[in-house]
């Protein structure tokens, strides 16, 4: 009796890994199957044509590109910033708990909720209008916690007797840090910019109402003008429009390249850190 | 010299205050849906809002009742969670108990790589595919539902419960483990008798986390849910949860009508719920920690 409660238990702790790793597949394998051809150039580099039935998703690229860039410049050096804070400095307590508590928080915020503060504030507040500039604030302040949190990590992991030894060699507080600290760091703080990427291009709810456009003939302008972004076309494609039997195989395409790009992105940073761990002497 | 010293005091002002960005942030965003919401609360008045059945945003006079919404969100996520739970804590125990290390390093990226998926192609995989499948496997009207919504939430959450359990069970004491042993109790007894009640906060936590993501979650309910407003009456019902409310109807409300201002009410109705899950499931983390 004990034996088959044993052994059961086994067999379906396997069952769940089993359905884990298929449920991965089962969006992976359509999406690979199906989107990968025709993609080189044409798809990736003509316009879209004929409402959205026909050519390819160039502006979307060059809009997610530059949704992506801008908000990692917003983001990042405050990101930076407010984990080295927290990691290093840590003083008073009240505020560091303060602080924890609302990058916590933040990052519990539904995705649409930053959508909407994106719309009443940069959109309507600031009459900045839909634009690329209010979609990258947006972005930025979504992504905001998910990099102090993974900075904070990478800081933390530097050894204490480092920094020690700038102290000794009298060094400052702010010069351990950014001669020690951040150097010895750096590979983390690169893997965490990289997830970072990775994380923005894919989002769909905070663009919704404060950057995007479903269809575009010309590429932005400015920092005032509305982009399209690949996964807001992906939405586009399968629930607007009247001829979802073009426009399903150019969402496939479309899928395929933002799966890609947010793969290539992830593999990387997870290489990074498996050689980081490896190389690794402390 | 004092140079330096100049240098070094304006960096660490620099420091302190560009830190307080994500305070103001905060700040920011819970008075911006708070005041908006508010007024529709306020208009609509609180009963009517939280529990009217009738939502007509155009009719006139137009009716905002969102109870069919809060029970959708409730039910897809309770959905999510019975398919989510089982699948991440089973892998992480799987991981961290019967994996030997190269299976395990194998096997985490693919857990990452899940979490890393836009939701936006989940949805579409919803929509073109497991949709169309539900439909013909259960010989339904539609294949877009209560069911597909949960299904596909409860495969994107598997890697948040998946992760924080793992990080849980990877903290029981290896002496514990091995004392449970020495008297003669088997890996079953052990992961049941001491393993699982030792991490007991970090589950809960992690459970909490995985309903937070399941409820917040925009894009999947937006695509796979079916969108119908009516009280759901079956496992296979179309429904419309609280934040796909949001994202169908906000491209087309004019700003500053009773219509936005109720857009913003929903907003504040989620934010609370989070707020609320992001709390208690702090609370467990740090306990945790403090052990």
């Amino acid at each position: 009796m004990k034996k088959i409660k044993e052994k059961g238990f086994e067999i379906l702790i396997y069952i769940t890994t089993i359905l884990t790793i298929s449920s991965l597949l089962i969006f992976l394998v359509p999406i690979f199957k199906n989107g990968y051809r025709g993609i080189l150039p044409d798809f990736l580099f003509t316009f879209p044509k004929n409402g959205m039935t026909e050519g390819g998703i160039f502006p979307a690229i060059v809009g997610t590109f530059y949704l992506t860039i801008l908000s990692t410049i917003f983001s990042f050096p405050v990101g930076v910033i407010t984990a080295v804070y927290l990691a290093e400095y840590g003083k008073p307590k009240f505020l560091v708990d303060l602080l924890k508590t609302s990058i916590t928080t933040l990052s519990g915020i539904p995705s649409i909720i930053f959508g909407l503060f994106g719309l009443s504030f940069f959109v309507i507040k600031f009459s900045l209008e839909v634009s690329l500039l209010s979609g990258s604030l947006t972005l930025a302040i979504l992504s905001l916690p998910i990099i102090i949190k993974s900075v904070e990590e990478s800081l933390k992991s530097v050894p204490i007797t480092f920094k020690e030894a700038a102290y000794s060699l009298g060094c400052s507080k702010f010069e351990t840090i950014y001669k020690i600290s951040i150097p010895v760091a750096f590979p983390n703080i690169l893997t965490s910019l990289i997830l970072s990427v990775g994380r923005i291009a894919g989002e769909t709810a905070p663009i919704m109402f404060t950057a995007a456009t479903l269809y575009s003939r010309k590429l932005p302008k400015s920092l005032s003008s509305e982009v399209m972004a690949i996964p807001y076309h992906i939405y586009g494609l399968v629930t607007e429009g009247v001829s979802p039997e073009k426009q399903v195989p150019i969402a496939y395409k479309s899928a395929f390249v933002l799966l890609l790009l947010v793969l290539i992105l992830n593999l990387s940073a997870i290489l990074i850190r498996q050689r980081l761990r490896r190389q690794r002497k402390w | 010299m004092e140079k330096r010293k100049i240098r070094d005091g304006f960096a660490t002002f620099l420091i302190h205050s560009i830190s307080l960005i994500s305070l103001v942030i905060l700040a920011l965003i819970v008075y911006d849906i708070f005041s908006k919401g508010y007024i529709a609360f306020k208009e609509v008045g609180f009963t009517n809002f939280i529990f009217g059945r009738k939502y007509y945003p155009t009719m006139d006079p137009p009716s905002f009742g969102i109870f069919n919404f809060i029970v959708s969100s409730i039910f897809v996520t309770l959905g999510s969670i019975l398919v989510g739970l089982p699948l991440g804590v089973g892998s992480a125990i799987f991981l961290s108990e019967y994996a030997n290390l190269k299976t395990k390093e194998i096997l985490k990226p693919f857990i990452e790589i899940l979490s890393s998926i836009p939701s936006v192609i989940f949805g579409f995989i919803g929509i073109v595919f497991i949709g169309p499948f539900i439909r013909r496997f259960f010989n339904i009207p539609t294949g877009l539902n209560l069911f597909t919504a949960s299904f596909i939430l409860g495969i994107v959450i598997i890697p948040i419960i998946s992760s924080l359990t793992e990080d849980a069970l990877s903290t029981v004491p290896s002496t514990l483990k091995e004392a449970s042993y020495a008297l003669g109790g088997t890996k079953f007894d052990t992961i049941t008798r001491v393993v699982i009640p030792y991490t007991k906060g970090a589950l809960i936590s992690a459970l909490l986390l995985g309903i937070g993501r399941s409820i917040g979650e925009t894009m999947i309910v937006l695509m796979v849910a079916g969108g119908a407003m009516n009280f759901p009456n079956s496992i296979f019902s179309p429904v419309r949860p609280l934040t796909s409310t949001i994202a169908a109807e906000m491209g087309e409300t004019a700003v500053g009508t009773t219509h936005f201002y109720v857009l913003y009410g929903i907003a504040l109705v989620l934010l609370f719920l989070t707020l609320i899950l992001t709390l208690i499931s702090n609370r467990f983390i740090k306990n945790l920690k403090r052990e």
